[in-house]
């Protein structure tokens, strides 16, 4: 129940296109938006944290990754990385 | 002192007294020796003692053996004093002799030297001794050399005789005697000869190189193809994560970044390039190029469109370049009041143009009488519903001939159309993809070189539709039941199966259309072949069974009940028609599904009337309605449970003087709507009752018909009678048209725009000569400014306020007024 009115909130933020959870290996947990878009989302973006998380770490490795935002031209995609989960937040921020 | 004899002693003058040996008296330098007696000596040194000159050398004394000493005088200091003693003998024999001897010496010298030496040493005979052996006798004796071996004595004699006689020599060859001479042959001794073991030998060896190569043939595996599906969650296993305590620990550590990002693109946008928008505010303004409608093509039919205005045009959703008009007879206003006694001369039709073929049109729909309004179906493109002159209801189904629509590009230069092949049409109606095959597989030759003729597969029942004109026909997009379920995601099934038609008889019918009605090809498949010669050849079965006694839903009568007015509505405007038709896309590939996906939407809806009631439930209940008399009326109209009829409250706005030709909502804003009628046209803003936001001046043309542009919020095209084009953009001017155009002779009767493709946008104007010209827009008109939404947003609120204001003012100017006038 928690865990609904959370995403319902950040759902219903202005410009929100879609919320997706992930599990650490890929496979969507909840989602917004449908199996296809979902699955490739997941597994893209999965494997982008992943990189910049190890980037990150590589670099200095007392650090790690706490957020990730990627600016398009149409929205952006935000990823907030966990040990076990991520949260990915599309939204669209132009007026 | 060398001399260990030599004892220096000095002579007092005392002492040389006594002993007479003064100094250059008794002793002198040649004669200096003196001898003395011991005993005197020895008186001496008892009588005098230790003064005695001889003291020193008592012991000497006492000791010499002789009897005489010897003391000499030394005049030289030889020996460090004048005088000194000789202790031995010997020396003094010597020191006493021998300077006498070498005196002698050097007298005789030059006499024989052998007789003075002779007669210094008187010879004597060596003394026979006896002899002592020392031990060398031994020695001697062994290097002596004795004979250890008597010697042989040998006596050899010879003949007397023979010697000394004369001897003869004979050569004789040493060879011919035997034994004469005595060879020494050599021989190898074998003591000498080494068989030699190992021989040392050097050899060259050259290393003999070859090159060859072989090819051989590798084969490696390599990945040609991967197929492969995303994995996922089961639903227990879905469930359990979502109840899980991580994933709660995890929500609340993360939602606060999250909502921190996301409110931070929502209070600004942190990449918004000014110099970008800078450069594009520059363009638009000052110095630019005029704003103008590009004529692109212009349609039209001598046969069918002579002397017919174009009532309706509408693009084709999904097909680039098709574009279908509706043609009706030009009636003046008696003969349209007397309409039912019409009876059409000429067949009307709905004519297809295609831009690549513009002589020919590529589809015909055979109307039962004339069309007034036409609307392809969003969610399939191939259903058309038309509203009659008479009042009726009318649908096709072309999905037969998008085949040919579709490929009008390559079949515009064959002239000949080709009909349809029944049962082939059908399979190729399943296999929509390969669109490549269409030509071929249509070529059933007819010998006329008409476009296809499809008649309409359904009437309504004239019974129950409206009395008068069809003036108005939309799609409602279909709310099924899945939305009110939150859990299951997914895209809607937005297949249209809901129409609102309404007419100048004060009536609005919603009509649907029943499951069976959309394609579903395996099914009509069998009942073609079936009928296939009952029915006429193109035709397709869809609600064969509708034909005729097609029935409204629901029927609401627009009067209101107190005030006994009617009002017969033209035009309507529901919140939900704002459809784009871009979600088409989507649609199409729903069609291309397979067959059973398309069956869950339909399959609730086995029956139509319940579960449609609940559906039309959801739309919101407001609408706007355009009246003949050119009032515009906001109603909402309730349900009343059982009966289909709905009595409405109403608002209404005389604004417009005649009847109003255009009710539509601006496909940006919900809310916001453009009413055109006689000469001025207006817009509007839900939820505002006290007028219009805008409302234009009285031109001096009339308004024919008016569009909002698709892609700019703040512009929109309004014909007139005169054949001209306005445009209007509300952020330049609001007093009058930015631009204006002339297109036609005639009236303009109808405006269609529509976005081709991103650079192509055009707008379909119709004309009272039945011609259809097609423009494109130029891009200042198409290209959306960047902040125009929100420009143009402002500008309403803006609108709306002032309105308010005005409002307020002018309430409070009455109650003054009443105020002044109580006094």
């Amino acid at each position: 129940a928690e865990v609904e009115e959370t995403l319902k909130r950040i759902q219903a933020h202005k410009g929100v296109i879609a919320t997706m959870v992930i599990n650490a290996e890929g496979i969507p947990i909840r989602t917004t938006l449908d199996n296809s878009t979902t699955v490739q989302y997941a597994g893209l973006l999965h494997q982008l944290t992943t990189k910049a998380r190890s980037t990150v770490r590589d670099i200095d490795p007392q650090n790690d990754l706490t957020f990730l935002r990627i600016r398009s031209k149409k929205h952006e995609i935000m990823i907030a990385p966990d040990k076990e989960y991520l949260l990915i937040v599309i939204q669209n921020p132009c007026k | 002192i060398g001399h260990p004899e030599i004892f220096p002693l000095v002579f007092t003058t005392k002492t040389q007294e006594i002993f007479n040996c003064r100094v250059d008296e008794d002793v002198t330098e040649e004669n200096c020796f003196k001898l003395i007696k011991k005993e005197d000596i020895v008186q001496d040194l008892k009588t005098r003692a230790a003064i005695s000159d001889f003291h020193p050398v008592k012991k000497v004394v006492l000791e010499y053996p002789g009897e005489e000493l010897l003391v000499v005088f030394d005049a030289k200091f030889e020996y460090g004093q004048n005088f000194y003693l000789v202790a031995s003998e010997e020396a003094k024999e010597n020191l006493l002799k021998p300077p006498e001897t070498t005196k002698e010496k050097e007298e005789e010298k030059e006499e024989e030297d052998r007789e003075a030496t002779l007669e210094v040493h008187p010879y004597k005979p060596p003394v026979h001794k006896p002899w002592v052996s020392l031990g060398s006798e031994k020695e001697v004796e062994e290097e002596s050399v004795k004979d250890t071996v008597t010697k042989i004595k040998y006596m050899i004699s010879r003949v007397r005789r023979k010697f000394g006689a004369p001897i003869t020599f004979t050569d004789k060859n040493a060879s011919h005697v035997k034994d004469s001479y005595v060879e020494c042959m050599s021989y190898q001794d074998k003591t000498f000869s080494i068989k030699m073991l190992e021989k040392d030998v050097g050899i060259q060896m050259v290393p003999k190189v070859r090159e060859a190569s072989t090819q051989t043939k590798w084969t490696y595996p390599k990945n040609a193809a991967t197929q492969y599906f995303p994995r996922q969650l089961s639903d227990e296993e879905e469930e359990e994560c979502l109840s899980s305590e991580k994933l709660k620990e995890f929500l609340t550590s993360v939602h606060l970044r999250m909502e921190i990002a996301l409110q931070q693109n929502e209070i600004m946008n942190a990449f918004f390039d000014d110099w970008k928008a800078l450069a594009e505010d520059e363009s638009s303004s000052g110095g630019k190029p005029d704003v103008y409608l590009k004529a692109y093509q212009l349609f039209t039919d001598l046969r069918y469109l002579k002397d017919r205005t174009i009532s309706c045009v509408c693009w084709h959703p999904t097909i680039y370049g098709i574009i279908a008009v509706s043609a009706r007879q030009w009636l003046s206003y008696e003969e349209q009041v007397n309409l039912s006694d019409k009876s059409l001369l000429q067949q009307s039709v709905i004519l297809f143009w295609s831009f690549f073929d513009p002589i020919h049109p590529q589809l015909m729909l055979e109307c039962p009488e004339d069309i007034y309004c036409f609307q392809f179906s969003p969610s399939d493109p191939n259903i058309i519903v038309g509203g009659c002159i008479s009042g009726q209801v009318v649908l096709w189904d072309i999905s037969q001939h998008e085949e040919k629509l579709q490929n009008a590009k390559t079949a515009a230069d064959e002239i000949k159309m080709t009909a349809v092949n029944m049962v082939n049409a059908s399979v190729l109606n399943i296999l929509q993809y390969n669109s490549m095959s269409g030509p071929s597989l249509m070529q059933v030759q007819q010998s006329s070189t008409e476009p296809p003729l499809v008649r309409y597969c359904t009437i309504s029942s004239i019974q129950y539709s409206h009395k008068k004109p069809v003036t108005d026909i939309h799609w409602l997009p279909d709310y099924s039941e899945e939305n009110q379920m939150g859990a299951t995601f997914g895209n809607r099934a937005e297949v249209c199966v809901e129409l609102v038609t309404c007419s100048p008889d004060c009536s609005i019918l919603f009509w649907d259309i029943p499951a069976t009605k959309l394609p579903e090809q395996p099914s009509s498949e069998k009942k073609k072949e079936e009928e296939i010669f009952n029915m006429p050849p193109d035709v397709p079965d869809t609600l064969k069974h509708l034909d005729l006694c097609w029935k409204p839903l629901i029927k609401i009568n627009l009067c209101e009940s107190g005030i006994n007015t009617e009002y017969g509505p033209v035009r309507i405007s529901l919140r939900e028609l704002h459809y784009h038709y871009k979600t088409s896309e989507k649609v199409q590939s729903l069609n291309t599904l397979e067959v059973p996906a398309k069956d869950s939407p339909r399959t609730e809806m086995s029956t139509p009337s319940s579960k449609n009631l609940k559906a039309l439930e959801s739309i919101s209940t407001s609408f706007f309605v355009g009246t003949e008399d050119g009032e515009i009326v906001y109603s909402k109209w309730k349900m009343e449970i059982g009966s289909d009829s709905a009595k409405p409250h109403t608002q209404k706005y005389t604004i417009h003087t005649e009847t109003i030709t255009t009710i539509q909502r601006s496909p940006f804003f919900k809310d916001i709507i453009l009413s055109i009628g006689g000469r001025n046209f207006a817009i509007w803003k839900e939820g505002v009752t006290n007028g219009p936001i805008l409302q234009s001046s009285c031109s001096a043309g009339r308004y024919t018909v008016g569009q909002w542009s698709l892609t700019r919020p703040g512009v929109f095209f309004v014909g007139r009678d005169d054949g001209n084009i306005d445009i209007w953009d509300l952020m330049k001017k609001t007093h009058e048209p930015s631009h204006f155009q002339d297109i036609s002779k005639s009236m303009i009767a109808f405006i269609s725009p529509c976005i081709a493709s991103a650079k192509q946008h055009f707008l379909a104007v119709s004309d009272d000569l039945g011609v259809l010209h097609v423009l494109e827009l130029c891009q200042t008109l198409s290209h959306t400014l960047s902040n125009e939404h929100a420009n143009v947003l402002e500008y309403f609120e803006r609108e709306v306020k002032y309105l308010k204001h005005c409002e307020q003012e002018f309430q409070e100017y009455q109650e003054f007024q009443a105020k002044t006038e109580l006094k």
